[in-house]
């Protein structure tokens, strides 16, 4: 646990006013993931400039800004998905529980199931309803027996709200749901491996309005047991789900702070053109 | 070669309804495109098919039918007594006269009833010739003023165009199905002489193959026994040989090429690899017989192992070897096509590279993998020439890769090769056992074409 930086989730900061650690909340929720300066560049390209934000612990936090604006990038340097890219360069410092992520002892495997995560569109693997679950438990030894398996499958589906539907064909291929429930298998093969916090990349994005209000709900649900980033591009949604929100704009993380705070009372014009649907 | 003239007289013919058809547009609207209803090129290709294909297409028919027309004029033309001749015989007695007729060495002084046929005989090749220019040209320049005479500025020459080349294309593709059609059957008809002197049951399942016929009847030591067994054996030895080989080492080198490699060493190696497939079968067979085999002879002795010099291990080996590439190249394919999301997803998991491979790539991508080998396995049983110079010619009827054994390619070339007849037993049974291995690989292809093209449903 973090005891350094309590977070200023009542207080809004705009990215030129350098002061965190300001405590206004009475009881704030610790820092999980404190990054510090991060640069991230493509090639030659500087795709993310000085990122500083803390995501506070059992709360969801929401990136929004228009497409290309580094949101995305930023979210999957929290669990090192960068590393896949080979032209990708990550700078700065991004610390999970005060412990750096891109120090040399950190095995990025075991970070990776420490920081799950959900893509835009589901990805549920061409396997059966039940390997998709188990298959991180497995890879990690985290169950040993049929038993203990089929107990962690059944919890994590029922933890994502899926198990009512799919608990008679869980032999079945997880190609053969609903994007919405694809979507929940995803959540659901995520918490499986029992991670701290759970990245979202829009994961509604691919879905209808129906399936998108069961996923909202279940990341309400979810908060309580997991720290949540989630990417959007909806407002309605990051004012819905999350209790901190950061605008991100062409690379820079313009303002953040409490999500009712950002849509009632921006700081910045930029912010305001955003949320008021002025560009993005 | 008189032919070819005249076909270029109607490809020059149709080049100036070309020029004619744009002409007697434009002239329509007095050179202003905007009243035409097409481009006036259209108008000019109007006219150049209907000069061109009709006569081209009566022109392959004639050519195609000429010599049976004139040779069954001929032959009603001959006295009763000749017509009355067997059929070996009025054939040796045709090819005299053709022979006669275009100046070549005759097998017999000509008697005058010969020469008068070969005369006879090139008359009615110049008339048929004659009359083939004739309606060719007359053809020609009939398409030439019917499409001519059609042309007005609102003519709609570009659907017309449109639907002559869609013809066209239909023509092409009817070409290559009806010549497999036309193989298949050759091969059916010949299966059937075949299985007319040997029951289909001996030749399927007889354990005894000895193809050496007797020419008379006290000749010794040519039984003639017809049994497929042993050479199907040796076929499917050397194949599975061949496939141990190719697909573990085809299919980690498209996992590396797929999932490790970096992009520019990629672009080097696999066009390399791929080299593989464009070597000639033939230089394989050197390979094989020269270099491959006695190295396996001498590393069986220096272990105390008997090794034939023509062993199905080495014929095998360098089969597998020569198709690694079709289980590379196309397994590279398929991996590729596996959705970077599925990856991301093992990866974000907090699954290695390997396992990823292991338990998401490959099964995701395995329908394409099997396809790949299936096909690279009919490649295998077809496959003639390294077997030819590297496997043995003898049946054996075992499983003992050290021995030497042969295929159905490798006797289908040797019962084939020399002088033969070709209504003995011998030289028929080449066709059954081309026919028994065209549908093997038949369904081999099949299975395989279906499999990739389920697997292609899936991701698309």
């Amino acid at each position: 646990m973090p005891e350094e930086n309590t977070p200023e989730e009542m207080e809004v900061t705009v990215e030129s006013n350098e002061a965190p650690g300001a405590t206004q909340a009475p009881k704030a929720p610790p820092t999980k993931v404190n990054a510090r300066d991060v640069n991230v560049y493509y090639a030659d390209n500087h795709a993310l400039k000085d990122i500083t934000i803390e995501i506070p612990e059992n709360r969801v936090t929401s990136f929004i800004g228009p497409s290309g604006c580094g949101k995305s990038s930023f979210l999957r340097c929290i669990n090192r998905m960068n590393d896949t890219i080979d032209i990708c360069r990550v700078e700065g410092k991004i610390e999970i529980d005060s412990a750096d992520i891109y120090d040399r002892s950190i095995d990025v495997v075991q970070l990776r199931a420490k920081v799950g995560m959900v893509f835009q569109k589901p990805n549920p693997f061409p396997k059966s309803i039940y390997d998709n679950i188990a298959y991180g438990p497995r890879i990690h030894g985290m169950v040993a027996g049929k038993t203990d398996t089929d107990e962690l499958v059944e919890a994590s589906l029922k933890r994502a709200g899926l198990w009512e539907e799919v608990k008679d064909r869980l032999a079945q291929p997880g190609t053969s749901l609903s994007g919405g429930q694809q979507q929940r298998l995803c959540i659901a093969r995520a918490i499986a491996v029992s991670p701290q916090v759970i990245l979202m990349d829009e994961p509604c994005s691919a879905l209808d309005p129906i399936a998108t209000a069961r996923i909202e709900e279940l990341i309400d649900e979810l908060r309580q047991n997991f720290t949540i980033v989630i990417v959007t591009h909806s407002m309605q949604q990051a004012a819905r789900v999350s209790q901190k929100t950061a605008f991100f704009h062409l690379g820079e993380l313009v303002e953040q702070g409490n999500t009712e705070l950002i849509f009632t009372n921006p700081v910045d014009k930029r912010t305001q053109d955003y949320i008021t649907g002025r560009f993005g | 070669m008189n032919s070819l003239i005249l076909i270029a007289v109607l490809l020059v013919l149709s080049a100036i309804g070309y020029q004619m058809g744009r002409k007697r547009a434009l002239a329509g609207t007095g050179g202003q495109i905007k009243g035409l209803h097409s481009l006036p090129s259209y108008y000019g290709s109007y006219v150049a098919l209907w000069c061109a294909l009709p006569a081209l297409l009566v022109i392959a028919f004639w050519l195609a039918l000429q010599s049976g027309i004139v040779d069954s004029l001929l032959i009603s033309g001959l006295p009763a007594s000749v017509q009355a001749l067997s059929e070996g015989q009025l054939n040796l007695l045709l090819s005299d006269i053709r022979n006669l007729a275009a100046g070549d060495i005759t097998s017999k002084t000509p008697d005058p009833m010969v020469q008068a046929a070969a005369e006879r005989y090139n008359d009615l090749r110049s008339t048929g010739f004659a009359a083939m220019v004739v309606v060719g040209l007359a053809l020609g320049i009939g398409g030439l003023t019917i499409g001519w005479r059609a042309i007005n500025p609102s003519f709609r020459a570009r659907p017309r165009v449109e639907k002559i080349v869609h013809w066209v294309l239909i023509l092409a593709s009817a070409i290559a199905v009806l010549t497999t059609i036309g193989i298949v059957l050759s091969l059916l008809f010949e299966s059937i002489r075949f299985f007319n002197r040997v029951p289909p049951a001996e030749f399927l399942f007889g354990l005894n193959w000895s193809p050496q016929t007797a020419l008379r009847a006290d000749q010794v030591g040519a039984t003639g026994a017809f049994g497929a067994i042993p050479i199907f054996a040796g076929t499917f030895l050397i194949t599975i040989i061949a496939m141990l080989v190719a697909v573990p080492i085809g299919l980690f080198s498209a996992i590396y090429m797929a999932e490790y490699a970096s992009p520019r060493f990629r672009a080097i190696v696999k066009p390399i690899l791929e080299i593989l497939a464009g070597i000639p079968t033939v230089v394989y067979g050197f390979f094989a017989a020269l270099t491959i085999a006695p190295l396996f002879r001498g590393f069986g002795e220096s272990v105390g192992l008997d090794v034939a010099s023509e062993s199905a291990l080495a014929a095998g080996v360098v089969m597998g070897l020569m198709i690694i590439p079709f289980v590379s190249s196309l397994s590279d394919d398929v991996i590729n096509a596996v959705p970077q999301s599925l990856r991301d997803g093992s990866f974000a998991m907090g699954a290695t590279h390997s396992e990823t491979i292991k338990q998401v790539i490959i099964p995701a991508a395995l329908p394409g993998i099997v396809g790949s080998v299936l096909l690279a396995t009919s490649r295998a049983i077809g496959e003639t020439m390294i077997v030819v110079m590297a496997a043995g010619l003898a049946a054996n009827l075992t499983a003992n890769p050290f021995e030497a054994v042969t295929t159905v390619t490798v006797q289908i070339v040797t019962l084939l090769v020399g002088d033969q007849e070709f209504d003995s037993s011998k030289t028929l049974a080449a066709f059954a056992l081309g026919l028994v291995l065209f549908v093997i690989t038949l369904c081999l292809n099949v299975v395989a074409l279906t499999v990739v093209r389920k697997y292609r449903e899936k991701y698309d």
